[in-house]
């Protein structure tokens, strides 16, 4: 068969190489998966400065993203307006599971808010499994399909726009806390919420924001990583469990941090599933959690930011 | 509010004993047929179609005037691919619904766990699964049967193939699900007759999105075909990351990806795939002297006029497990007992997944023969061979 003559000449080619071929691989695949997770754990991070709860509806964000997407490029085959469409959707959608959700109890403790927000999560996945059923959809790659070659391993297009545009993302957010008013205000309330109430900060709007800037970000890393994935209504829960892991690892609330764990997760799972076992993939994230929560609670940036 | 709703309950409950109630009373008691599919949960691609196939059957056979002039009634549950479910609706099914004969489950691991209920209960099973074990050894399963191909007759089809296209080296991608597990089992232990060698093993969870890592290492191997054994998305994603990989061997997928969902999926990396399929997905390409041909057309416009969608291989497996049930209740009446001797003495009945030939030694009653090769061009199935 073809493939027959052309394998000799390729492993040739590599013979030097050929301990370190699979690994340049795997970290392609973990870091690919590790932006994605990275954007999830921003979204825990944000929504943990500004209220202090954990959102785990986060993971749901994400699968919103893909699926919105995914129909609006069935109605209009084109992938920018489906990739802000999609954004845009699933910001509406946070905003309002802030607003109707979580604002009318807010007083309540913590502990109500997260359960709240796990009834959410439930909640978003049946509401996609009713609206698209539990069949899985595909989204084209940004662009071709083609692989590209990169020493000895290979990567698709899409791999360098997930890296890419997650980069991206995560320097605009960092720009936005930095330099702009209103995010220099939501971290003002992630510091002190009664001082910033003091000086004038409308501390509610700035809850609020903080949802819609979480689940833009979820969105965003849906709509980037359904091309290489398929989009199913399901998909969220797995990967809001990721995304947890790296925000916990990285330290709950910073950004650096929740960069850092995301990369860290995706890269030990594609290494374990390739070294060591396939069936190890998801454990290994669990595992890392377990083991910070044990050694260090704070996380790897935690402590104050 | 509070009142109202005790109303409600209480209108409800007299409603339905009414019915069941008047149910009794009618002159001819309807035959009643029980179907246990996985309709929602991660199986629904097989469960509905499954579903839709025996409630399209049943309503045929009514408006028809029922089986000798008794109307039929199926019963159908969802089990949601869970084991626990599904072994409670088949104990529903029996006690409460008086069921003379179940039609399903749709999973290998749900089916083991049924036939434990409708052995003791000799009820005929006749199942929707693959997997080899839920009817043999026939000696202990004296009431299951099923109507899919086994995962056994899928494998020495594509071993056959291999064979013949001279390749010897295979590495092996399967599923760690049942389907999958048995997949691999019969892969390794049928591989070494057809003098294939697998020089490499590897498996991937049913949710899992990403299987560069399992390929990579596939890559670094000598193997001069891949052979994945999944059902879902999952063996979608595995051909898309074997083009991103640059793996230019050829691909061949299991029986559980032959549906028109997988090439939409997949998109271009389906391309050059080859896998065993049941013929109803190329029943067109078949020559007319193919005595399948006819009963795989009449299936599938039955199906396409109801449900508007091209009927596939999984909901053949619910046809030939009604028409067989309504075959043997013509020949012996409504005694499970009988229905379990005309079941097991069916011989030559042309279905849609194969042509049957039950024995006391075999409740399957298929051979390999009931696939045919085919190959994925330009988004169309081909027949291979």
């Amino acid at each position: 068969m073809q493939g027959e003559d052309r394998k000799p000449k390729n492993r040739k080619q590599i013979k030097g190489l050929e301990h370190l071929a699979p690994l340049l691989q795997y970290l392609i695949s973990g870091l690919t998966n590790g932006a994605i997770y990275a954007l999830i754990a921003l979204g825990f991070g944000i929504i943990y400065n500004s209220t202090t709860i954990i959102n785990f509806a986060q993971g749901e964000m994400v699968m919103l993203g893909a699926m919105c997407a995914i129909s609006l490029f069935h109605f209009y085959p084109s992938l920018p307006l489906a990739f802000l469409g999609g954004v845009a959707a699933v910001t509406l959608a946070g905003l309002l599971f802030e607003r109707l959700a979580l604002r009318p109890v807010r007083d309540q403790s913590p502990i109500v808010l997260i359960i709240i927000t796990v009834g959410g999560a439930v909640f978003f996945e049946g509401l996609a499994m009713m609206i698209w059923g539990k069949e899985a959809y595909s989204l084209p790659p940004f662009t071709g399909n083609a692989p590209l070659r990169l020493f000895s391993a290979t990567l698709l297009p899409q791999n360098l726009w997930v890296i890419g545009l997650g980069a991206l993302l995560v320097l605009l957010l960092e720009a936005f806390f930095r330099f702009t008013l209103v995010g220099k205000a939501m971290r003002a309330c992630s510091y002190n919420r009664q001082a910033a109430r003091l000086v004038g900060i409308p501390v509610s709007r700035m809850v609020q924001l903080s949802f819609g800037l979480a689940a833009a970000l979820g969105a965003a890393g849906g709509i980037l990583v359904a091309p290489l994935t398929l989009g199913v209504y399901d998909m969220g829960a797995m990967l809001g469990l990721k995304g947890f892991s790296a925000a916990i690892l990285g330290g709950l609330g910073s950004i650096v941090g929740g960069v850092l764990g995301g990369l860290i997760i995706g890269v030990a799972e594609a290494l374990a599933s390739g070294l060591i076992s396939s069936g190890y993939r998801d454990a290994v994230a669990f595992l890392i959690l377990l083991v910070v929560l044990f050694l260090r609670p704070q996380g790897l940036m935690g402590g104050r930011r | 509010m509070k009142g109202r709703m005790i109303v409600a309950t209480l209108l409800a409950a007299a409603l339905v004993l009414s019915l069941s109630l008047g149910g009794c009373s009618s002159e001819k008691k309807a035959l009643t047929v029980g179907g246990i599919f996985s309709i929602t949960g991660p199986a629904s691609y097989l469960g509905e179609p499954e579903r839709n196939t025996l409630q399209m059957l049943v309503d045929e056979i009514n408006a028809k005037g029922g089986i000798k002039g008794t109307p039929v009634r199926a019963v159908i549950y969802d089990d949601e691919a869970n084991v626990t479910k599904a072994r409670l609706h088949a104990e529903k099914l029996i006690t409460n619904d008086q069921a003379l004969a179940v039609i399903g489950p749709s999973l290998t691991h749900t089916s083991m766990t049924v036939l434990e209920v409708t052995q003791k209960a000799h009820t005929p099973l006749i199942s929707c699964a693959a997997g080899v074990g839920i009817t043999a050894p026939a000696k202990e399963r004296q009431w299951v049967f099923k109507t899919a191909q086994t995962d056994a007759m899928a494998v020495s089809r594509i071993l056959q193939y291999l064979q013949k296209q001279g390749l010897t080296k295979a590495a092996i991608l399967t599923v760690s699900t049942g389907f999958g597990i048995s997949g691999k089992e019969q892969l390794e232990a049928q591989a070494p007759k057809y003098g294939l060698q697998i020089v490499a093993n590897e498996v991937f969870g049913e949710k899992d999105t990403d299987m560069t890592p399992q390929l990579t290492k596939i890559r670094g191997t000598d193997a001069q075909v891949v052979i994945c054994w999944g059902t879902g998305p999952a063996p979608a994603l595995v051909a898309k990351n074997m083009k991103q990989l640059g793996l230019k061997i050829p691909l061949v997928q299991s029986h559980g990806a032959a549906s028109k969902k997988f090439i939409e999926l997949a998109g271009d990396a389906a391309d050059g795939i080859i896998m065993p399929a049941g013929k109803l997905v190329i029943y067109k390409q078949l020559p007319d002297s193919d005595p399948q041909k006819k009963v795989c057309q009449a299936y599938d416009e039955m199906y396409q006029k109801k449900f508007n969608a091209p009927a596939s291989s999984f909901g053949g497996y619910a046809y030939d497990a009604m028409q067989m049930l309504k075959m043997a209740i013509e020949k012996v009446g409504p005694d499970k007992a009988k229905i379990r001797d005309a079941l097991e003495n069916t011989k030559n009945y042309v279905g849609v997944s194969g042509i049957f030939n039950m024995s006391p030694e075999d409740h399957n009653g298929l051979t390999p023969d009931a696939f045919v090769m085919v190959k994925i061009e330009g988004g169309q199935f081909k027949l291979l061979d």
